[in-house]
């Protein structure tokens, strides 16, 4: 569809078709809804007709299927092609082993021109694939690894026949042919990408995973009744039922009954999470107990689940700076590969030994066989495809290859404190009253926060609400970033801040002082509450340590890594969690803004920073960090600044992610250097580097099951990464 | 005469696979279909204007895995092509200038060129 008149002949054309009530269709998503009782085929047809293609819209689960079973086919269409060549080339090859090969004249000269038709033969059906796309390359000016293979095998081909057909053109010693030769390639390279294949398809099972965690089917209320639809036909605002045991289709809140939830596959936290009526509940989690109804929020692409494959996916197929570099060497290693097989013809043609023509065929075909720039381009992205997979299983969402490899290189971890280090959920500790009147300091000091969005607000309207205190109305509400709140009360005017607000406002808090030093030691932040002027007391408000902060830090540690806490409350608050959980360095009293300011001091001093806070407060510090960190509560996917999305909200998903980057890291070096080194070996042994020194020459067979395998053994080594555990991970 | 040929073959390597720029360009509007099949996009080069979006239909007519997915690395956009259905990726390039387009592996190459 090219315009939006062709949205009118589309919905015509489908409103026309047998069966159907309603059909809608969208410009934007080039889809169409279509509500009735049609056959899908009808309506694809009906579209056809219409001048337009269709096709059916699938679940992630239905198109997982259909690749798997298109895999499978092609797999067992690569053995196929493999068997016939090897069936051809096998016996030819034993024949030669033991020197049983006729001669090239009389019957001799037949029974080659018989294997010429049979080499023909597996060239183009095995081996078709190879000379087509290298002349469709060709002619693109492009060159990839059929460019080599249809050389190599072609070439092998060609030659022989000339010599089958006029055996004078070269001396007699030289009247070797090759089709045995350039048959097994084909065979041994189509064995390798059925194997590679194989290899290949373990590597995208984190995905596989979390497309199993959808249900495939909804329990959804239509006209009173309950049906059970395929997920695909869960529209917005319907409403679904929830049967005990079952997985949640799509996202939603309850309207009826009230149940308990398994978010653990989002949380990672193993209890089940009570729900009731208003609550959220996120499909791929599991009901656990009630039957409830609920109202569809967020269906299709938008669900959290979706949202968490969809940036899964992207991530793998994205490309660090690592592989960027390879991708420029891979962009010119064919073509380079062709000069070096015509150097290396020339080479031999002009200092080679007799038989020249042998020798030159030999050598040129077994240079253009050995290259493998598949190796090559396949050493970063099928590494990084397992690493972001396994950083997914372990709840860590990876937004890019870059933020992957980043993160192996990292030397300082900054923390904000609240909701990162501490559970930010700060709750009401102490009440301390100049007047004697802990009731009217609280009213107070909630009445003021009640207009206010920060966590220790919302601690003290809760603690006056749980007193059933009655709140005041304020005017002139005012927040000041760093420093606290402002408000009038019953025409008075009322501040609730820290001890930089009371010394601006030149408040004297000297009656507490001690006292709210000996708080903050507690790792208890005092506010202090001034009306019309004068001192009024201290509302005290503690945030407790998250149960499994201190271990990850310490894992933080033992990685080499200074870990940092940066936090807006006072010094001896800060030093006070400090001290619990074991950072290194404390920033205290940092306003918002300056966090970024403070990130970007530690990297001028050479420092390679990530920043774990909540992706919306610390947002600008998250973007100047060399690795954002924002600690989610499982469905926060698309948290925009942050590099690193940590959906369980706990501290460890920084190590792992740190952990399983330098492992990716490694495994990238290891397949790199492998690539490098086979293809820098082997090529120039393959030209015959060896031959002046040892009298050897690398057989053509041999470089073609090197070839096969050097893909083989890539992919086989960045699934060994499925395997690996970080050290001290949690689950 | 063969040293003369073979240095002949080395320039014409050179020339035709680095040197010389593929002629064929296909300007594109609103949408455009992308074949997947043999080793090579077609069309290989698509000419976009910058700010207007465009729809790639991508069709992949290639069984190999090598073929599954399409990067536009240095615009941070990927999709992963089935097999035999049309697969539409929207791009809306902001910034004028030419972006490869690979496989994963980088011997399916394309450009797109923002202007």
């Amino acid at each position: 569809m090219s315009c939006a008149g062709c949205v009118a002949t589309v919905e015509e054309a489908l409103q026309k078709a047998p069966g159907v009530s309603v059909a809608s269709v969208n410009f934007a998503e080039h889809t169409a809804d279509v509500n009735g009782e049609a056959d899908v085929e009808a309506l694809i047809k009906a579209v056809e007709a219409a001048g337009y293609e269709a096709a059916e819209l699938k679940g992630s689960d239905e198109e997982a299927q259909e690749k798997e079973a298109a895999e499978l086919t092609y797999y067992r269409q690569l053995l196929k092609k493999s068997a016939v060549a090897a069936v051809v080339g096998v016996p030819l090859f034993v024949m030669g082993l033991f020197g049983a090969m006729p001669g090239m004249s009389g019957s001799g000269r037949l029974f080659w021109l018989v294997v010429a038709a049979l080499s023909l033969f597996v060239l183009i059906y095995s081996g078709g694939r190879f000379f087509s796309g290298a002349w469709k390359s060709f002619k693109n000016h492009n060159a990839n690894m059929d460019t080599l293979i249809a050389l190599g095998t072609g070439t092998a081909w060609a030659y022989s026949m000339l010599i089958t057909l006029i055996p004078d053109l070269v001396p007699e010693q030289a009247r070797h042919v090759y089709f045995e030769a350039a048959v097994i390639i084909i065979a041994l390279i189509n064995f390798g990408s059925a194997l590679e294949m194989r290899a290949r398809g373990k590597t995208s099972e984190a995905i596989k995973r979390l497309i199993g965690l959808q249900p495939k089917t909804a329990r959804v209320m239509r006209d009173g009744q309950e049906l059970d639809v395929p997920i695909e036909q869960v529209g917005l605002d319907d409403t679904l039922r929830l049967r005990p045991g079952e997985k949640i289709a799509v996202d939603g809140v309850i309207i009826d009954g009230h149940t308990r939830v398994d978010e653990s596959m989002l949380t990672g936290e193993p209890m089940p999470v009570e729900k009731q009526i208003g609550d959220e509940v996120v499909g791929g989690t599991i009901n656990k107990s009630g039957s409830v109804l609920f109202r569809a929020t967020r269906i299709g692409k938008d669900t959290a689940l979706a949202q968490i494959i969809e940036m899964v996916r992207q991530a793998q197929n994205s490309k660090p700076a690592i592989g960027r570099l390879v991708d420029k060497i891979a962009a010119v290693f064919v073509p380079t590969v062709l000069i070096i097989a015509v150097l290396t013809f020339m080479v031999w043609f002009n200092f080679g030994p007799e038989p020249k023509a042998a020798y030159v065929l030999v050598t040129t075909m077994t240079v253009l066989i050995i290259a493998c720039p598949c190796a090559l381009g396949l050493a970063t992205p099928i590494s990084i495809m397992v690493g972001v997979g396994k950083a997914a299983e372990f709840g860590v969402l990876i937004r890019n290859g870059e933020a992957l490899q980043r993160a192996g290189q990292l030397t300082t971890v900054v923390l904000d404190k609240t909701g990162t280090v501490t559970e930010g959920l700060p709750a009401v500790t102490e009440l301390i009253s100049v007047a004697g009147d802990q009731s009217e300091l609280l009213r107070l000091a909630a009445s003021l926060e009640v207009g206010s969005e920060h966590p220790l607000a919302e601690a003290i309207v809760s603690a006056a609400k749980q007193r059933g205190l009655e709140l005041k109305s304020v005017q002139n509400f005012s927040a000041m970033a760093g420093h606290g709140v402002s408000g009038e009360l019953d025409g008075q005017q009322v501040l609730l801040g820290n001890r930089k607000l009371m010394s601006d406002e030149q408040i004297d808090i000297s009656e507490h002082t001690e006292l709210a030093q000996s708080l903050a030691t507690q790792a208890q932040t005092p506010m202090y509450l001034a009306v019309a002027g004068r001192y009024a007391g201290i509302v005290a408000v503690a945030d407790p340590v998250k149960q499994d902060s201190k271990t990850a830090i310490e894992r933080l540690h033992l990685a080499g890594l200074k870990v940092v806490m940066l936090t807006g409350d006072n010094v001896a608050t800060a030093q006070a969690v400090a001290k619990q959980v074991g950072v290194d360095e404390v920033m205290a009293e940092v306003l918002p803004e300056d966090k970024a300011n403070k990130v970007a001091e530690l990297q001028r001093h050479g420092e390679v920073v990530a920043m774990v806070g909540d992706g919306i407060n610390d947002a600008p510090a998250l973007a100047r960090a060399d690795v954002g960190f924002a600690i989610g509560t499982g469905t926060d996917v698309a948290i925009e600044s942050a590099d690193i999305t940590l959906m369980r909200g706990s501290l460890h998903g920084v190590a792992d992610a740190i952990a399983i980057s330098k492992a990716t890291l490694s495994n990238i070096k290891q397949n790199l250097f492998g690539a490098f080194i086979y293809n820098s070996l082997g090529i120039p042994v393959a030209a015959g580097v060896l031959f002046p020194f040892t009298g050897l020459l690398l057989n053509p067979v041999i470089a073609g099951a090197a070839m096969a395998m050097s893909s083989v053994t890539v992919v086989s080594n960045a699934n060994r990464l499925r395997m690996f555990k970080p050290r001290g991970a949690q689950s | 005469m063969a040293n003369l040929l073979a240095l002949l073959l080395i320039g014409f390597i050179v020339w035709w696979f680095w040197l010389a720029k593929p002629s064929r360009r296909k300007a594109v509007t609103d949408s455009i279909d992308v074949i997947v099949d043999g080793g090579v996009y077609t069309p290989a080069v698509i000419e976009v204007t910058q700010d207007k979006p465009v729809i790639l239909n991508f069709i992949r007519r290639d069984a190999s895995p090598c073929a599954e997915k399409v990067i536009f690395a240095e615009m941070d956009v990927s999709a992963d092509l089935p097999l035999d259905q049309e697969k539409k990726l929207e791009l809306n390039p902001h910034q004028k200038g030419e972006f490869d387009f690979t496989c994963q592996m980088g011997m399916y190459r394309g450009k797109l060129i923002v202007k």
